[in-house]
């Protein structure tokens, strides 16, 4: 068991630990007086907790919205909506990220906010999409088996259609986190900070460090959120 | 037990009537097989009994209760349900697939678990090979046990059976249905079979009720099925080669003379010769001390073979019928094995004598002289 | 109605990003095809090399684009070349792990009979196993595509043109015409390609059903 835990926990602290590697370093050897006013501890800190705010509570409202109506659609009396919904979610899936933030910008105004908003219904299409999919896997044998032996439709929901759906579901959440990842880094040009902040500041100032700083530790962010969730993934799935 | 009451099924948007004034009554602890064509209605029949369907008209009474006033959780919770599909659940074990309506009723845990060992051994498994695996890992006949030892789990006085043995091979088919008749005559349950074979429907059922476009067209023990079809429909169901069906009905165990061919390891070699002359088939079977038939000596072995005793002179046996096979199945081994005859063992694998195809024929004979 | 205003006015202006929008994804995809579906190949003849491929993809996938972007600067500076770089990087993952897909999951009782039947591994690579991966690799191109058309829009940022300058520009100006006049078009070409990129992928899964 610890030797699971502890082979799990080798690559996250791996990238935790290159993170703060390249923040260290970067602060501590800044190329030229302009780069040491830039990168400090505290304006890193604050935009990596910003950027994680940003996703983290985008992908919880998006999970609490996305799951239920999932699993909604997937209901038999709401078959015909659920297909032309799965459509249109494969549709605005298809709209590039930057494209959603402009627009939601140009009606919501800059801001944390709008960003946050945006990145909330981007990330609901791939947990929605896969819910649904998920559900309507199930096979329908299985489902009228459990029915027939007396288990009540919310008991079917929950002990046979949830857990089958599982992967599934947790595949779209990875996705979307990694979609949520990137596409927050876009969040600096309607002005909602985070780590696109120090990226595009680094672009337009031509300082190298500054856009190498950011870029490495949205990555890293990235790299980090996608293997956790994969490993969730594979861990609870014994039975395929 | 169980009464259909002028039953009435329409789908909406159907014109036809999917079940059509059906009557029926079933009676405590017997087998009734549905059996027609696809489209009669027997399934939407069976579903209607423990409402995953609810009728159009007429009513349904389960030991006298009128069944759309019971609620259909606790109705099912009674009634065991097998599907052709099997529907075990992938991401339970077998133990707890089998332990389903156990835990919906919430018996102790200690009780759940004694009777799901209790049921795998009852289904021919191994409660600690197969109990922790999950479905994948099983093959096709395994997981259909499974799926019956999974609807016995709560013991209940009444099962639907929708085609359960139709996803398997002929043989596995055979010894299933052989099986499952055994476990039956043990306990002694209320049973409603939808099949659209023939031939199941005779070797399964008690009675047999012929559906055909929602209506039934004739309602008899298997036996009248075969002599007295009502009408062309029936008769053409039932087919031609109704003698030969009628092997379907007869056991081995009820036909197995008394005479046998079978020797002790240390008979010599001079009486073997003997009794494979007088032999109607020309082989004597091998038996030891223990009554278990150990090999079989045909007059070709006597012939080329060294050796002073039946030990010596045998060969491997090439297959062997249970004696509560049909004598279909007894048939079916024969014309695989390519010999005239078939050894009968019992459940505990003692030999119990040998069926020849000539026993066969006269039983045939002697149903159309009765005739 | 000022977007229609907007687009009408500048319309010369548009069309060209549009234009330039087009030729960025179709060069880069185009070259991602050429690498991407000869490297699939490449490693189906070795686990090892492919397990390894695919995984530092997956890694690279993972990567928001406006970092790899910022990555890639200090190296080739700004303007068109960082961008189509980059872009040729996203699209080669789909198409990579694609290709190699679809060939790898190929009944191998179809491999065997052909090569039973006397055919040697170039004729085989041609006639049986490319043929039939062709769905999978068209729908890896699919995702390619549609993928490129969005980091194309971030790209302009760093000067590789396109339709992103609309949006970058209309947001520093605070111009929402000019905004929403990007986003949509940007999003039309998305969703184009998908559709017909998308028409084709089942076209050729009926063909190979025949």
């Amino acid at each position: 068991m610890l030797n699971r835990i502890l082979k799990f926990l080798i690559v996250p602290i791996l990238l935790v630990g290159m993170g703060i590697g390249v923040v260290i370093y970067v602060v501590e050897n800044p190329t030229d007086s302009m780069v040491a006013r830039m990168l400090t501890y505290d304006f890193i800190i604050s935009s990596m907790e910003k950027h994680l705010l940003m996703v983290f509570v985008s992908m919880l409202g998006a999970i609490a919205v996305g799951v239920p109506v999932g699993i909604m659609l997937s209901r038999p009396s709401f078959y015909y909506v659920g297909k032309v919904i799965e459509n249109v979610v494969n549709v605005g899936q298809t709209v590039p990220s930057l494209a959603i933030l402009a627009l939601f910008f140009t009606f919501l105004g800059l801001g944390f906010n709008t960003a946050v908003f945006a990145l909330w219904l981007y990330s609901i299409l791939p947990i929605l999409r896969n819910t649904f999919a998920g559900i309507m896997s199930v096979q329908p044998e299985v489902v009228e088996s459990a029915k027939g032996m007396g288990m009540s439709p919310w008991r079917v929901l929950s002990k046979i259609e949830l857990p089958i759906a599982y992967p599934i579901i947790i595949a779209g959440i990875r996705t979307a986190i990694v979609i949520n990842v990137g596409t927050a880094t876009l969040a600096t040009f309607i002005g909602a900070g985070g780590l696109g902040d120090m990226i595009v500041t680094g672009i337009s100032v031509r300082r190298e460090m500054v856009t190498f700083t950011g870029a490495a530790l949205s990555a890293l962010l990235a790299i980090l959120l996608d293997y956790i969730i994969g490993r969730i993934e594979k861990n609870l799935v014994r039975w395929s | 037990m169980i009464r259909l009451e002028n039953l009435t099924k329409q789908f909406p948007g159907m014109d036809r009537l999917a079940v059509n004034k059906l009557n029926l009554e079933v009676g405590k602890g017997e087998v009734c097989v549905l059996v027609g064509p696809s489209g009669c209605g027997k399934t939407t029949t069976m579903k209607m009994i423990n409402r995953l369907c609810e009728p159009t008209d007429g009513k349904i009474y389960v030991d006298g209760q009128d069944t759309s006033k019971m609620n259909p959780i606790k109705l099912r919770l009674d009634i065991g349900y097998v599907i052709q599909q099997i529907g075990l659940f992938p991401h339970m074990t077998i133990n707890d697939n089998v332990a389903t309506v156990p835990k919906e009723k919430k018996w102790p845990k200690e009780k759940i678990k004694k009777r799901t060992a209790e049921l795998l051994e009852l289904v021919g498994l191994d409660p600690r090979e197969h109990g922790g695996r999950y479905p994948s890992g099983l093959s096709g006949g395994q997981q259909q046990r499974v799926g019956i030892a999974r609807a016995l789990a709560a013991d209940p006085p009444i099962m639907l059976m929708d085609e359960p043995f139709a996803a398997v091979d002929r043989i596995t088919r055979s010894r299933l249905q052989n099986e499952f008749l055994r476990l039956q005559r043990e306990l002694n349950k209320t049973i409603i079979f939808v099949t659209h074979d023939i031939d199941e429907a005779i070797k399964m059922g008690d009675r047999i009720a012929v559906l055909r476009e929602g209506k039934l067209i004739q309602y008899d023990e298997p036996g009248k099925i075969l002599s007295e079809p009502a009408g062309d429909f029936v008769a053409n169901l039932v087919g031609r080669n109704r003698s030969i069906k009628r092997l379907h009905l007869i056991r081995a165990h009820e036909i197995l003379e008394e005479e046998h061919w079978g020797v002790p390891l240390d008979t010599p070699r001079e009486e073997i010769k003997e009794r494979i002359e007088e032999s109607v088939i020309s082989t004597v079977m091998v038996i030891d001390e223990k009554g278990y038939l150990k090999g079989i000596i045909g007059r070709r072995a006597i012939e080329e073979k060294e050796g002073e005793k039946a030990e010596d002179l045998m060969e491997e046996v090439p297959d062997n019928v249970t004696d509560d096979a049909t004598l279909n199945d007894a048939l079916s081994v024969m014309l695989e094995i390519g010999e005239g005859y078939v050894p009968v063992v019992d459940a505990d694998g003692l030999f119990r004598g040998t069926l020849t195809l000539n026993t066969l024929l006269d039983q045939v004979r002697s149903d159309k002289s009765a005739k | 109605m000022e977007v229609i205003d907007y687009f009408i006015r500048r319309q010369s202006m548009v069309m060209e990003l549009f234009w330039e929008h087009m030729y960025l994804i179709v060069v880069a995809v185009g070259i991602a095809v050429a690498v991407g579906v000869i490297l699939g190949i490449i490693i189906t003849y070795n686990r090892t090399l492919a397990q390894g491929v695919l995984i530092v993809c997956q890694v690279l996938m993972t990567i928001p684009s406006i970092a790899m972007l910022g990555l890639l600067l200090p190296f080739f500076g700004i303007g068109f070349t960082t961008g189509m770089l980059a872009l040729v990087l996203y699209s080669l993952l789909p198409i990579v792990r694609n290709t190699h897909s679809g060939i790898i999951e190929i009944d191998k009782a179809i491999i065997e009979a052909a090569t039973g039947m006397g055919m040697n591994e170039w004729r085989k690579l041609t006639r049986i196993k490319l043929p039939l991966a062709l769905p999978v690799i068209m729908a890896g191109i699919r995702t390619a595509t549609v993928m490129v058309v969005g980091i194309g829009a971030i790209a302009s940022y760093i000067g590789a043109g396109g339709l992103g300058q609309l949006i970058f520009n209309g947001i520093s100006r605070t111009n929402p015409p000019m905004i929403i006049t990007g986003a949509i078009f940007i999003s039309i070409i998305a969703v184009g390609f998908d559709l017909i990129l998308g028409w084709s992928e089942r076209r050729l899964h009926v063909a190979g059903r025949d």
